[in-house]
C-alpha cells in the first residue's frame, strides 16, 4: 500500500543560523529532498544609493562601508576609483600602493570568514571558524591602526586615503605576512584532505561554466567554475599590472572547488602584499582635492576584483556636489541568481553549505 | 585507606543492624534505595562535570577561553545554567499536542537513567546484576528515541519534526551494527551479564575486539546525536532540531537527557571494551570513572573536530559499512572462540588489529558514501 504523501513548505531564514544575515529561503520539500526554491530577500533594505544622492560625493563613503561589512576596504575602493575616474583626479603612487595592500589584506579576511562560516555550514562545530578568526584579527587590528576603526573603516578619501599608515604598521604588517603561510598549512592540514568536507562538499552544488558566464556570476564562484576570469588581470586598476600573481581556477565548480578557490587566493593575495610591500614609495597619501567637489557632468563606472566578486560604482554627475545617481554593481545579488538551480534535487544539508559556498554578505545584497 | 574507599558491598550491609537474619526481605528494599541514590547522584554529577568539561575542552580546542566566571575555572557554570533553566517560563505553542509535549522529555530521560541500573561501578556493585544485562541496556537504550520522536511530533514545528524523523531513522539503521559488535564482546566472555563480562576481560576486549570496539564506537556515537552524527540538533541546518519549542525545565530535561546519553556511552565502552572497574593499584571505582572520562574526552574532541555527514551518508554508513564488518566480526570472533575455547590468547592481539585495518581499509575503499543529488 503505498501512504499519501505531500510536498511542505519549509521556511529557512529570515532569522536562521546559516544564512548569513536576514535571508530567507522559502524550500518546498520532498521528505529532505529539496523540490522547489524561493529566495526572498529585502528584510536588509536601507536604500543605501537613494541615501548616496542626498550626500557630498565625501559623504558617501561612509555609506559604502556599510554595504559589504566583512570588505569595507574594498567597498571603499571602488567608489573612490568611481569617483576619482569621474572628477578625472590623480591619486599619488604611494597611496596606490597602500591601497593594493588594504584592498588584499581585506580580500584575506573576507575569504577567511567566507570559509570559516562555510565549513560552520558543514557542520564543524566552530573550529574552523575561530581558527580563522584568530588570523582575521590580526587582520582588523592592522586597519584599526589605520582607521581607528575595526569593521567600517572609512579609510579611502576621493584623491588619496586619509591618512598615511603609523610607523608600526610596516613591521606588524611584515610579521602578519610572514606567519599566515603556517596558519594556512594548519587549515590545510585540518580541512583538504577531511574525509567527511570531501564526501559532503565534493560535486555538491555543481555550477557549470556557460551557466556561471550567462548569468554574470563572478568572484571565486565563477573561478571555481573553471573561468580565468578575475578584474585585477583583465582590466587591471590602481598598480595591480605591477604585480606578479597567479588566478586560481577550479575544475568541476562544486562547493569544495569554491573553497579551494578562496583558500589557494589567500595565497595569492600575500604574494602580492609582499611585493607591494617592495616596492611601495615614499611620498604624499592624499593628492589636493577640495572638500567639496563637483565633477563634471557625465556618467563612470569603475569596478574592481571585490572579495565576493566584481564590485562596481556607477555614477552619474550633474555638476553638484551630490552625485545624481549612484547605483551599485552588488556581486553578492549577481551570485545569488543561480542558487535555485544549485540548490534543487538536493538535501536542506546540501542547500545550506551550497549557499554558504556562495558566500554573500546580505547588506550588500539589499543595499 | 584510599584503596577502601568506594562502593563497599560489606560498608553499606554493616550500616543495617546486625540482628536481622541475611533473607531479611528489606534487604532487598534497602540495596535498591542505596544504588538508586547512587546512580541518580552519579548521573547527575557527573552530567554536570561532563558539561563543564565539554565547554572548557572544547573552548581549549577552539583557541578560546570557555565559561571562566562562576567559580573558579568556571566550575560551577553548570550550576549557574541550571538554576537559570528552572526559573524560566515554561512555553507550551499553542498548536501543540499539550499531553505528548509534557511527557516527551521525561521519557527521553528517563531510560538513560534506567540503563545504569546494570552497570557496574566495581565488582558486583551494581543495582540489579541481570543476567540479561546487554539486551536489557539495547532495549532501554532505545526508548529515548521515542521521547524525542514524540517530542519532534508534539511541538507541531516543522524543524522539529524534521530532525524527529532523522533520529528515528538514524537509530533504527544504527541499532542493529551497534548490537552486532556486542555479540562478539558476549561471544567472548560467555556472559550477557555485564559485572561477567568485566570479570571476563583479564585482557581488555578493545584488544580482542579492535574492529568491535571500532564499530561500537562510530555506531554508539550514531544513536546517541553526537557529532559527526548530531544530524537531529543540527544547529547550522534544523537551528536546535527537536527541542526547538521547549523551555525551561523541559529543555533542562533534554539538555541532561543528551549527556547522561553521552555518559551512558562511555560507561558502556568502558564496561565492554576498557575492562570497566578492573585496573592496578588505584581503587576500582576510580578506575570506572577514568576510563568514562577518557571516552568521553574523545567524544569532545570528534566533535571539535568534524564536520557533519549528510542523512543519507549517515545511511549509507549504517547500512554499506558498518552492517556488513558487523556480519563478517562476529564471524571472525565466532571461529577464534571456537578455536580457542578456554580464552583468546595474547598472540591474537595483533592478529585482530591486523584483520580490522585491512578490512577497514578494504572496504572503505569498496562503498560509496550516498546517492548525492535527486532529479525532481
Amino acid at each position: 500500500m503505498m501512504l499519501k504523501t505531500e510536498p511542505f513548505v519549509l521556511n529557512i531564514g529570515p532569522v536562521h543560523p546559516s544564512t548569513h544575515g536576514v535571508f530567507r529561503m522559502r524550500a518546498t520539500l520532498d521528505g529532505e529532498v529539496i523540490i522547489g526554491l524561493e529566495p526572498v530577500f529585502g528584510y536588509l533594505h536601507r536604500g543605501i544609493e537613494k541615501l548616496a544622492e542626498e550626500r557630498t560625493y565625501g559623504g558617501v563613503i561612509p555609506l559604502t562601508d556599510r554595504l559589504d561589512y566583512l570588505a569595507s576596504m574594498s567597498n571603499n575602493l571602488a567608489y573612490v576609483l568611481a569617483v576619482e575616474k569621474l572628477a578625472g583626479i590623480s591619486v599619488p603612487e604611494r597611496a596606490q600602493y597602500l591601497r593594493v595592500i588594504m584592498a588584499e589584506l581585506q580580500r584575506i579576511a573576507a575569504f577567511l570568514i567566507a570559509v570559516g562560516a562555510f565549513i560552520n555550514d558543514c557542520g564543524a562545530f566552530f573550529t574552523p571558524f575561530l581558527y580563522m578568526f584568530r588570523e582575521r584579527e590580526k587582520i582588523v587590528d592592522l586597519f584599526e591602526m589605520v582607521s581607528g576603526q575595526r569593521l567600517l573603516y572609512n579609510y579611502m578619501r576621493i584623491g588619496g586615503l586619509s591618512q598615511d599608515v603609523p610607523d608600526e604598521f610596516f613591521p606588524a604588517l611584515d610579521r602578519f605576512v610572514r606567519q599566515m603561510p603556517a596558519f594556512i598549512g594548519e587549515y590545510e592540514r585540518l580541512l583538504k584532505e577531511n574525509e567527511i568536507l570531501l564526501a559532503r562538499a565534493k560535486g555538491v552544488g555543481i555550477l557549470s561554466q556557460e551557466k556561471a558566464v550567462n548569468c554574470s556570476m563572478s568572484g571565486p564562484v565563477l573561478r571555481a567554475s573553471g573561468v580565468k576570469w578575475d578584474i585585477r588581470k583583465v582590466d587591471p586598476y590602481l598598480v595591480y599590472d605591477r604585480f606578479e600573481f597567479d588566478v586560481p581556477t577550479g575544475s568541476v565548480g562544486d562547493c569544495y572547488d569554491r573553497y579551494r578557490v578562496r583558500i589557494e587566493e589567500i595565497r595569492q593575495s600575500l604574494r602580492i602584499i609582499k611585493q607591494a610591500m617592495e616596492q611601495i614609495p615614499s611620498g604624499a597619501v592624499k593628492s589636493d582635492v577640495p572638500h567639496l567637489i563637483h565633477p563634471p557632468a557625465g556618467e563612470a563606472y569603475a569596478h574592481i576584483e571585490a572579495p565576493k566578486g566584481e564590485l562596481g560604482f556607477y555614477l552619474v554627475s550633474d555638476n553638484s556636489i551630490a552625485p545624481y545617481r549612484c547605483h551599485v554593481r552588488a556581486p553578492s545579488l549577481m551570485n545569488l541568481t543561480t542558487l535555485r538551480e544549485m540548490i534543487i534535487g538536493w538535501k536542506i544539508q546540501d542547500a545550506i553549505i551550497i549557499f554558504g559556498s556562495i558566500d554573500i554578505t546580505m547588506g550588500e545584497v539589499d543595499r | 585507606m584510599i584503596a577502601n574507599f568506594g562502593l563497599d558491598l560489606e560498608r553499606y550491609w554493616s550500616a543495617l543492624p546486625p540482628e536481622l537474619p541475611p533473607d531479611w526481605p528489606g534487604g532487598f528494599w534497602w540495596h535498591w534505595l542505596v544504588f538508586t541514590i547512587i546512580i541518580i547522584a552519579f548521573v547527575l554529577g557527573l552530567v554536570m562535570g561532563f558539561i563543564w568539561l565539554e565547554r572548557r575542552g572544547m573552548a581549549r580546542m577552539q583557541a578560546r577561553l570557555g565559561p571562566n566566571r562562576v567559580g573558579p575555572l568556571g566550575l560551577l557554570q553548570p550550576v549557574a545554567d541550571a538554576i537559570k533553566v528552572l526559573l524560566k517560563e515554561d512555553i507550551v505553542p499553542d498548536k501543540a499536542d499539550k499531553i505528548v509535549h509534557w511527557l516527551a522529555p521525561v521519557v527521553a530521560f528517563a531510560p538513560v537513567l534506567m540503563i545504569f541500573a546494570v552497570i557496574p561501578f566495581q565488582n558486583g556493585a551494581l543495582l540489579a546484576d541481570l543476567n540479561i544485562g546487554i539486551l536489557y541496556v539495547v532495549a532501554i537504550s532505545s526508548v529515548s528515541t521515542l521521547g524525542i520522536f514524540m517530542a519532534g511530533w508534539a511541538s507541531s514545528n516543522k524543524y522539529s519534526l524534521l530532525a524527529a524523523m532523522r533520529d528515528v531513522a538514524a537509530v533504527v539503521s544504527y541499532e542493529i551494527p551497534v548490537v552486532l559488535a556486542l555479540v562478539g564482546v558476549v561471544l567472548l566472555a560467555g556472559s550477557l551479564s555485564l559485572n561477567e563480562i568485566v570479570k571476563a576481560q583479564q585482557i581488555p576486549f578493545i584488544l580482542l575486539q579492535p574492529l568491535g570496539f571500532l564499530l561500537f564506537f562510530i555506531g554508539g556515537s550514531a544513536e546517541i546525536n553526537r557529532s559527526p552524527f548530531d544530524l537531529l540538533e543540527a544547529d547550522s541546518e534544523l537551528v536546535a532540531g527537536f527541542h526547538t519549542e521547549f523551555s525551561g525545565m523541559k529543555f533542562a530535561m533534554f539538555y541532561l537527557a543528551e549527556y547522561a546519553e553521552a555518559l551512558f556511552l562511555s560507561a558502556i565502552i568502558a564496561t565492554l571494551f576498557l575492562a570497566g572497574w578492573r585496573g592496578p593499584l588505584l581503587p576500582p571505582w576510580l578506575w570506572f570513572l577514568i576510563k568514562i572520562i577518557g571516552v568521553f574526552f574523545v567524544i569532545i574532541w570528534i566533535r571539535t573536530t568534524v564536520p557533519r555527514v549528510r542523512i543519507d551518508q549517515l545511511m549509507a554508513l549504517a547500512w554499506k559499512f558498518l552492517f556488513p564488518l558487523a556480519l563478517i566480526n562476529l564471524i571472525i570472533t565466532a571461529i577464534q572462540v571456537l578455536a580457542w575455547p578456554e580464552a583468546l590468547p595474547w598472540a591474537m592481539i595483533p592478529v585482530n588489529i591486523a584483520i580490522m585495518a585491512t578490512l577497514v581499509l578494504l572496504w572503505s575503499k569498496l562503498f560509496k558514501l550516498g546517492w548525492g543529488r535527486v532529479e525532481v
